[in-house]
């Protein structure tokens, strides 16, 4: 149960908000659960409507309608590249290809032995070091065909 | 601990904003209070009241520097006085494809952001704070919060703050990836835990913001502007800038460059020209065919305005909109109608659905750029495109659908002939280097058959 389990970080989360508005923690809620569960399991999400009391139908809304809130299992390392127009002017498009054919899956995939997702996203913020990705919400940039298979060894490693 | 964004190029004697070019480590307590930090904000709190603050803040002409351009002052002194409690809200969801200069100033000058809010709080008499950052922003955030935590440590925020009888908490709260919240109504939402979509104005914000409370909410650079122009006073700050575009401003310079980044300038000093020129000129120095001035949302100027000067007025007597300033190069390698399917692509994708003429409009937007894209393109898809743009445009209830429309009409307006040609020359499934974009995206069958997205 989160609420065990998380209880201080939970606790840490409501403080932010009045008491009557508990509602407003249903997104640093969400990104607890995940940490958890990997994903926002029915589970995960009846654990969060009760924190804040709610319908769990409300916090599934909330889920689908955030592209960060995962609702299916998805690989230990979630890969996201940016391949929205600033990033594609330098080469972030070939770049994707490339990612598909070293992990063997397509955009929107996660590979057979559940390491890694790989998505594109829009614009990240971070457009002047295109190619650029995060990987689980950490920034890769001036990325490579080189470095990103640097990068996809240390984290087979890891 | 995260790695530090930020390009770092220096095109001023001493920034305003963008601090760390000049004073690497500004983002520890320490060297910023070293460097001036948080003399603005014993100033307020021990010389002046707040509506001083509004004041100078007002005579500062300083322009919200999300995009819209309004004026802060002014929106400070919309606040009721006799209703508490009120709010401070911070917009950083910085989200506009090509905008990348609230992340810098987060990661690389982030007690700056703090003192803008803490001056934002006192001048409005707001205790509470939440700064929204998008959810990519889980790196910055962590040196953000850590910003806010030597700020408590040193007495700046909490209660009591510095002995005047003032409190102020400061929050972040993290989005999880939605457009949309960058419009101020939507972030409203999306903090009270709803689905991030915008609200009907009026009432507005300043009257009933965050939880019908009244309520500022600033962009990240615009408070970042605020404690220099609080220390040196309004006339200080009038020495950059225009008239009606006082200040420096932080462009965002990516897409067909040789330096993309962060160019911290004053408002209306140099030309479009002159900032390619600054970001090292064009890959293999190729020709400008278009910028788009403030990311997707701007209609594209073609070549001929590049001699259009650098502040809101001109830029909106060009026939675009400054906005966050992110400027996207395209230079002659670059096929516009692949460039506005991009664009269009975007939309439809952060449409958040809740009218419409903006739901439906980028939905069969896409639809017609996918068949002129797989080279089946007619010209009679050309003029629907322009037909669905119009009956968008003016009828959405918010400003993403109107942008929507930007990629589109202004692509027709100035390369109409372009979408002809690329028509003539991709017929019959001719596709020349976009297969393997389309086949992910789903458009067009890979060998695998046509991937479902949902």
């Amino acid at each position: 149960m989160l609420k065990e389990k998380r209880a201080a970080d939970i606790e840490k989360v409501l403080a932010k908000y009045p008491p009557e508005r508990k509602r407003s923690a249903v997104m640093p809620l969400l990104y607890i659960a995940q940490e958890e569960y990997g994903y926002c399991s029915d589970e995960a999400i009846r654990e969060v409507a009760e924190i804040i009391g709610c319908d769990p139908t409300e916090v599934k809304s909330i889920v689908g309608f955030y592209t960060m809130f995962y609702e299916q299992p998805v690989g230990k390392y979630v890969i996201d590249v940016c391949d929205d127009l600033p990033c594609a002017l330098r080469g972030a498009g070939q770049f994707v290809t490339y990612c598909e054919k070293k992990l063997g899956i397509r955009a929107g995939q996660t590979t057979p032995d559940g390491k890694f997702t790989l998505n594109t996203v829009m614009c990240i913020a971070a457009c002047d070091r295109a190619p650029v990705a995060q990987v689980n919400r950490e920034y890769r940039y001036d990325l490579t065909e080189a470095s990103f298979d640097r990068m996809l060894d240390e984290l087979s490693r890891s | 601990m995260s790695r530090f964004y930020g390009t770092k190029y220096k095109t001023m004697d001493r920034h305003v904003l963008l601090r760390d070019v000049d004073v690497p480590d500004i983002r520890e307590y320490d060297v910023y209070v070293a460097n001036g930090g948080y003399a603005a904000w014993k100033k307020a709190l021990t010389t002046m009241t707040p509506d001083e603050v509004i004041n100078v803040v007002k005579d500062s002409g300083l322009r919200g520097r999300g995009g819209a351009g309004f004026p802060a002052g002014m929106k400070w002194s919309f606040i009721p006085k006799d209703i508490f409690p009120k709010y401070v809200v911070v917009n950083g969801d910085e989200s506009e494809a090509g905008t990348f200069k609230d992340h810098q100033i987060i990661d690389g000058n982030p007690h700056q952001l703090i003192e803008g809010v803490a001056l934002c709080a006192y001048a409005v008499q707001a205790n509470t704070s939440y700064i929204y950052l998008r959810g990519e922003f889980y790196e910055p955030a962590q040196t953000l919060q850590r910003a806010i935590d030597e700020a408590y440590a040193h007495g700046m925020l909490g209660k009591n703050v510095l002995g005047s009888g003032f409190d102020l908490d400061v929050h972040i709260h993290l989005g999880a990836g939605a457009y949309i919240c960058g419009e101020e109504t939507a972030l409203l939402s999306s903090l009270e835990g709803q689905l991030g979509q915008p609200r009907l104005r009026p009432p507005f914000p300043a009257v009933q913001g965050l939880y019908a409370k009244p309520t500022v909410i600033n962009n990240v650079e615009t408070l970042a502007n605020v404690p220099p122009i609080v220390m040196h006073g309004a006339q200080w700050y009038r020495q950059y800038g225009t008239e009606k575009s006082p200040g420096t401003k932080v462009f965002c310079v990516s897409g067909r460059v040789n330096k993309p980044g962060n160019y911290e300038l004053p408002l209306g000093k140099y030309t479009i020209r002159e900032l390619i020129e600054m970001a090292g000129g064009t890959i293999d120095g190729r020709p400008v065919k278009g910028v788009l001035p403030a990311g997707s949302s701007a209609p594209i100027l073609p070549a001929p305005l590049l001699d259009t000067k650098l502040d809101y007025e001109s830029i909106q007597a060009a026939g675009s909109i400054l906005g966050s300033a992110s400027f996207v190069i395209l230079d002659d390698t670059v096929d516009i109608v692949w460039a506005a399917r991009k664009m269009v692509r975007f939309f439809k994708h952060e449409s958040c659905g809740k009218c419409t003429p903006c739901r439906e409009g980028t939905y069969w937007a896409l639809k017609l750029y996918d068949k002129i894209l797989s080279g089946h393109g007619t010209l009679a898809d050309v003029d629907m495109i322009g037909e669905v743009a119009g009956q968008m445009a003016g009828k959405c209830f918010c400003l993403l659908g109107e942008f929507a429309t930007s990629p589109m009409q202004s692509t027709l307006k100035h390369f109409r002939a372009e979408y002809e040609a690329f028509i003539a020359n991709h017929q019959g499934g001719t596709m020349n280097g976009y297969a393997d974009e389309l086949i992910r995206e789903g458009v067009i069958a890979g060998p695998e058959g046509v991937i479902a997205h949902h």
